[in-house]
């Protein structure tokens, strides 16, 4: 079962909910920070890196001497990734979204794709959790693809049943979203089995759950949503839960003690061993509950929902 | 010849707009035949990415063989070089005394960009 932690407003508690989560899911975890900007999960996790590997994405390689400068490649590009203006052509690597679309258009074949380094995947392991972790360039401005590198790395075993250990519906894997709403968010949620929106008790925090929210049903995922600092702010997140129907898996109160140890670097069910029944919470609703439990968009079975009733 | 000014007006009395890429349009002056034109670069305002390298584009294609602006960052001033638009940094108030100072020829042609681009 995958498993995606996003949130609308960034600071809300993503990376505690996802390591904690996935410190309490059981003997094997694959945890997966897909906040390629600004990986962080390692910082909470003891373990050495254990495999690197380079990511790259194509783009436009000119062979000068068979290009007349027509320009049919800068036309194509709706990025200003490649620029002819009755010149030979200008590449700007970190514009191009690497569809390759100049090289098919060129009537004189004189484009080819070359790799282009973009960032590092790079894996761990720390006690039960697999750690697997993009880390984008900096100067890269594209983070979908690395993140796309990123989720080839799920195991099979995230939707086998039948492999040891693994519960009813498989080998958790915990997708650690980047803040917001836009493509790199996307990419990280999509194909999930179900969204944990984390989010803050204040107008901050709601205005951008709401927009979370809505991410969410667009793309058909059942959801739950996670209150975190519970005890700040009012109480319209919790009014906007109950009026929409969203269940509120989890609520961890605004406890200065989480913050120290989450500044130390530690995490929250290993300092503070009362919470581990909190995140043990969640773990189930989760994974041994029904789609029921979990909102849908519009109360429609959703395409996903089987994962859940298996 | 004909220069290209970054502005958000009409009319040449009008402050020259300092950026380049998200300059809401570029005057167009023709030095022979002192007229000018007035090109639309709304649609790169909000672009997200690539405001300097598409206004440069656009600049090119209006037929001026200089640009006399505020700023300009390292992928527009590569394109601009590449289609032999000289640039010029001014810090003139209007387009009207930014003009004045490109026919004085107290305006100097720009080897290089002269801000960082908005990444890298």
């Amino acid at each position: 079962m995958i498993i995606a932690v996003a949130s609308g407003k960034g600071g809300t508690g993503k990376t505690t909910v996802a390591v904690n989560l996935a410190r309490m899911l059981g003997s094997h975890v694959q945890l997966l920070d897909c906040d390629v900007e600004e990986p962080n999960d390692h910082l909470f996790l003891k373990g050495s890196m254990r495999e690197e590997e380079i990511v790259t994405t194509p783009i436009p390689q000119v062979d000068e001497s068979l290009c007349d400068a027509c320009g049919e490649c800068s036309r194509f590009c709706q990025y200003h990734a490649i620029v002819s203006l009755k010149t030979k052509p200008l590449v700007f690597p970190e514009m191009c979204h690497g569809c390759g679309g100049c090289a098919k258009v060129c009537p004189k074949k004189a484009i080819r794709e070359v790799p282009h380094r973009i960032g590092m995947v790079e894996t761990a392991q720390a006690n039960n959790i697999t750690l697997v972790q993009g880390h984008l360039d900096v100067g890269a401005a594209m983070a979908p693809p690395l993140i796309r590198a990123v989720k080839a790395r799920l195991q099979p075993a995230c939707r086998d049943a039948s492999f040891p250990g693994a519960g009813r519906n498989g080998v958790p894997a915990i997708l650690d979203a980047p803040a917001g709403t836009s493509c790199p968010v996307i990419t990280t949620i999509k194909g999930a089995d179900a969204v944990v929106l984390v989010t803050e008790p204040t107008p901050f925090g709601l205005h951008d759950l709401k927009l979370a929210v809505n991410m969410v049903r667009e793309l058909w995922i059942p959801f739950g949503v996670v209150v975190n600092r519970v005890g700040i702010g009012d109480d319209r997140v919790h009014a906007f839960c109950r009026q929409e129907g969203i269940p509120i898996l989890l609520e961890i109160p605004d406890d200065r003690r989480i913050a120290e140890a989450y500044s130390r670097g530690e995490l929250i069910v290993d300092a503070l061993p009362e919470y581990r029944a909190y995140f043990e919470r969640l773990g189930e609703a989760l994974l041994e509950r029904t789609s029921t439990d979990l909102h849908d968009a519009s109360g429609v079975a959703t395409p996903n929902a089987s994962t859940f009733q298996r | 010849m004909k220069i290209a000014f970054t502005t958000s007006g009409e009319t040449l009395d009008v402050a020259l707009d300092s950026r380049f890429g998200r300059a809401p349009k570029f005057l167009v002056y023709d030095l022979d035949a002192d007229t000018f034109e007035v090109i639309d670069n709304e649609e790169n305002l909000n672009a997200a990415q690539g405001a300097g390298i598409q206004a440069a584009e656009t600049v090119a294609r209006s037929g001026a063989g200089a640009l006399v602006t505020g700023h300009c960052g390292p992928k527009a001033f590569r394109v601009l070089s590449a289609a032999g638009v000289k640039v010029y940094n001014t810090d003139a108030i209007t387009v009207a005394a930014a003009l004045d100072a490109f026919r004085a020829g107290t305006l100097k042609s720009a080897e290089s960009a002269d801000v960082e681009g908005h990444w890298v």
